[in-house]
């Protein structure tokens, strides 16, 4: 019973935390600029393939390099997903600050395309990006230099937008004849990829009756140094009292001399990266595929608006309780516990499976708005209900 | 002081418009009945006038999302929750023609006994009821729940989708009551002792459908028009403000909010017989943003733009699908970040800012000229216009 009990707790942890993970950067990013990034989870599944491909990468280096590679592929995927981020904000986002539904719209977009893009990407379809983005923004680039650019700018991009589309096209088709399958054969396809733990995350650790997989503990360990890393970042560091201050009032910050620009961009591939580290850990747990990210953003977006925004410790919270509680009710422990009382067991026994536990919770989150419906911790202040 | 009502003047001008445009509706009704079909018969397409008649299904709940996103200002990304109630009532009410006999998919779990709640779908009124007061209820509660907390903008976007999931997982699960993932069938069920998966029945809900649509629209714009639709487009703009002058926004944007959910269960019900199936899979969440971004496409706060929108990226949707299927999500990616960033009001939107003066342009081969021509060719008029718009580029 006891023991029951505390696997329970440490599992629902375990899942606390990857869920903390993910919600990390999507709560500093909210909690920043308002806006939901819709693109978060396929953002994680970003970070997820590429820890696949810098698997890959140091199979072939073979030995002791590949127990080590998960460490850089942390750093690779971390990089990636922020310089990603940092691209979306400065080509998409930035145009839309202060209107965050049509945001979440356009992130929504980014994500379909981002799926998309993992399912068919081969080297025609890079070779064709890259020349596209070449000829387009090279001339755009180009003819900025003329003073009566203003005026024709609206006609330099349709004429340019379709030509240089036309060109990377027909080099596509071309590059795709000549070379055939060696181009054209999707890097991974629609189906799903494995990643491979190094020997020592796998097994466990026995505690009393029960295991605890060395990739949980990674997990969880992952989990706080992040967490620590965030707010010494936040608390410690000049552009972590910026960021601060945007967060508690922009215009003021603006006034103030702050580039809260700059200060968004940041943010933003903070935000980002740490999902790519997310994802990272999540490809650890299981196969990983164009759909992963879709499995996490409610359950992320549930963490954020539980926790209230603009404080870390609310998300942490609400990622833990959250985890737990709906392990402990999907896995059945808690129908267990409550075997005594006869109704409330069958109650709770309808619940136990992990689909009809989120129901439940969900329906608790409703019910914890109505008391508190910023949030466990509301940022104060006269400016919150704007 | 003594204030009497006076009663409002007879306005003979409004009156005009109005029955020009129901004329206009009327002859758009009668296009979709008699010609279009017919046309696409003739052409050799006749299984186009199935998916017409899906897509105005789905142009239903684009005016429900068009009075709550375009006019009200409340994004809800859970319509397929809706749709799936209103859907699910009918297919039900299918499974259990001719005579009320346990549906086949019973067996399957061993289930021998209709479940309760199955029960009273076995009347015609009821369902036909149920599709619509069920969404409705549900909206109504959730709405509630969640305005009276001023819980509002991206906050309830996302609380909409969690409710899509949690409906989503407890249709997909529950196996023994609703079939789950197989979901329930319908173009095998019998109505009124045809099989409604024929063509004359089939004809009879497309009829169905177009007349439903016209009523929709009727509806959306008797709730968009006058004072109701005045308030609805201030809570949109400046919701505090609205409460500070002694409204009760809560109120109307649940009454709002129910009024989309409700034509939301009339689209589900629609379009379920016209497809044959309903499954959970339209409680997927794509399939609910996808409902917006028809809405966006149109152009927001149009009741026309919203019809538009839907049967123009469906058909968009259906023939790249059939072409080219791996380009549909990126195109569909790029719709979205298009529509927002270059075309926020949508094709009707452009239409009313920029696409007259185009057309005059193209016609005339000239612009326009908006003030004198003095002023025009004044250097320091000139100059000053010019560093207007460099300030405004730069800010």
């Amino acid at each position: 019973m006891l023991s029951g009990l505390l696997d329970g707790i440490f599992s629902g942890i375990s899942i606390g935390s990857v869920l903390l993970l993910a919600a990390l950067g999507l709560a500093i990013v909210f909690g920043l600029m308002g806006v939901i990034n819709m693109a978060h989870g396929e953002l994680m599944m970003l970070g997820a393939y590429t820890t696949f491909m810098v698997q890959n990468v140091f199979k072939s280096f073979g030995g002791a390099w590949f127990e080590l590679y998960i460490f850089f592929a942390l750093i690779a995927a971390f990089v990636v997903t922020a310089l990603f981020g940092l691209v979306l904000e400065r080509g998409v986002i930035r145009y839309l600050y202060g209107r965050p539904l049509e945001t979440l719209l356009a992130t929504w977009g980014v994500s379909l395309i981002l799926q998309q893009f993992v399912r068919s990407v081969s080297w025609v379809l890079v070779i064709g990006i890259v020349l596209f983005c070449l000829l387009f923004f090279g001339a755009l680039k180009l003819l900025s230099r003329r003073p009566d650019f203003d005026r024709i700018r609206n006609w330099v991009i349709a004429i340019m937008l379709p030509l240089s589309a036309a060109i990377a096209l027909v080099t596509g088709i071309v590059v795709g004849q000549v070379y055939k399958l060696t181009v054209t054969k999707p890097w991974f396809g629609a189906q799903n990829v494995d990643v491979t733990a190094p020997k020592w995350l796998r097994g466990g650790l026995p505690i009393g009756g029960f295991q605890l997989s060395y990739v949980r503990i990674f997990i969880m360990v992952l989990t706080i140094a992040c967490v620590v890393a965030i707010y010494l970042f936040l608390n410690r560091s000049t552009w972590g009292l910026r960021m601060r201050s945007v967060t508690q009032n922009r215009s003021m910050s603006a006034c103030l001399g702050i580039p809260t620009q700059k200060v968004d961009a940041l943010t933003f591939a903070i935000g980002s990266g740490l999902a790519g580290i997310a994802g990272c850990a999540v490809s650890l747990l299981g196969s990983v595929g164009p759909n992963t990210g879709q499995n996490y953003i409610v359950d992320t977006f549930m963490v954020v608006v539980v926790g209230g925004v603009g404080k870390l410790v609310g998300s942490i919270v609400a990622a833990l309780v959250i985890g737990t509680t709906t392990y402990l009710i999907g896995s059945g422990v808690l129908a267990n516990l409550l075997a005594p009382i006869q109704p409330l067991a069958d109650f709770f026994t309808f619940f136990a499976t992990t689909s009809m536990a989120k129901v439940l919770v969900f329906a608790l989150i409703i019910v914890f708005l109505q008391f508190r419906p910023a949030g466990l911790f509301p940022q104060k202040g006269r400016t919150v209900d704007a | 002081m003594d204030i009497t009502a006076t009663k409002p003047r007879f306005d003979w001008q409004k009156r005009r418009f109005l029955l020009i445009e129901g004329a206009i509706v009327l002859v758009f009704v009668l296009l979709l009945i008699f010609v279009i079909p017919q046309f696409l018969v003739s052409i050799g397409q006749a299984f186009r006038v199935n998916l017409l008649g899906r897509y105005l299904a789905l142009a239903i709940v684009a005016l429900g999302i068009d009075i709550i996103w375009g006019y009200t200002g409340i994004l809800s990304l859970g319509h397929g929750l809706f749709f799936a109630l209103g859907g699910y009532a009918l297919a039900m009410y299918l499974q259990l023609q001719p005579n009320g006999q346990l549906p086949d998919f019973f067996s399957l779990y061993g289930v021998t006994e209709l479940p309760a709640f199955w029960q009273p779908f076995s009347s015609l009124p009821f369902t036909i009821f149920a599709a619509v007061a069920i969404p409705t209820i549900v909206a109504a509660v959730l709405g509630y729940l969640v305005f009276r907390n001023r819980i509002r903008g991206v906050y309830f976007a996302i609380l909409t989708q969690a409710a899509l999931i949690v409906f989503f997982n407890l249709f997909n699960g529950q196996q023994k009551l609703i079939n789950g993932t197989n979901g329930l069938k319908t173009d095998t069920a019998t109505i009124f002792g045809q099989p409604a998966g024929s063509a004359a029945v089939q004809w009879s809900f497309y009829v169905l459908t177009v007349v439903l649509l016209a009523g929709a629209y009727a509806l959306c714009r008797w709730l968009t028009s006058g004072r109701l639709g005045r308030l609805l487009i201030a809570i949109r703009d400046d919701e505090p403000r609205v409460r500070f002058t002694g409204y009760n926004p809560t109120a109307f944007k649940v009454l709002v909010f129910a009024a989309s959910a409700g034509l939301a269960g009339v689209a589900g019900a629609l379009y379920t017989v016209q497809s044959g199936i309903i499954t959970p899979k339209v409680m997927d969440i794509a399939f609910s943003i996808e409902m917006v971004i028809w809405v966006a496409v149109g152009g927001r706060a149009s009741l026309v733009g919203a019809i538009l929108g839907t049967l123009v990226v469906n058909f968009a949707k259906s023939f790249l699908s059939e072409k080219f299927p791996e380009v549909w999500l990126f195109f569909q990616g790029a719709l979205f970040l298009i529509v927002v960033m270059v075309l926020p009001g949508g094709l009707i939107g452009w239409l009313r800012t920029h696409g007259l003066d185009y057309s005059r342009t193209l016609l005339r081969g000239k612009q326009r000229v908006t003030t004198y021509p003095s002023l025009e060719e004044d250097p320091d008029v000139e100059y000053e216009r010019q560093d207007l718009t460099n300030r405004k580029s730069d800010g």
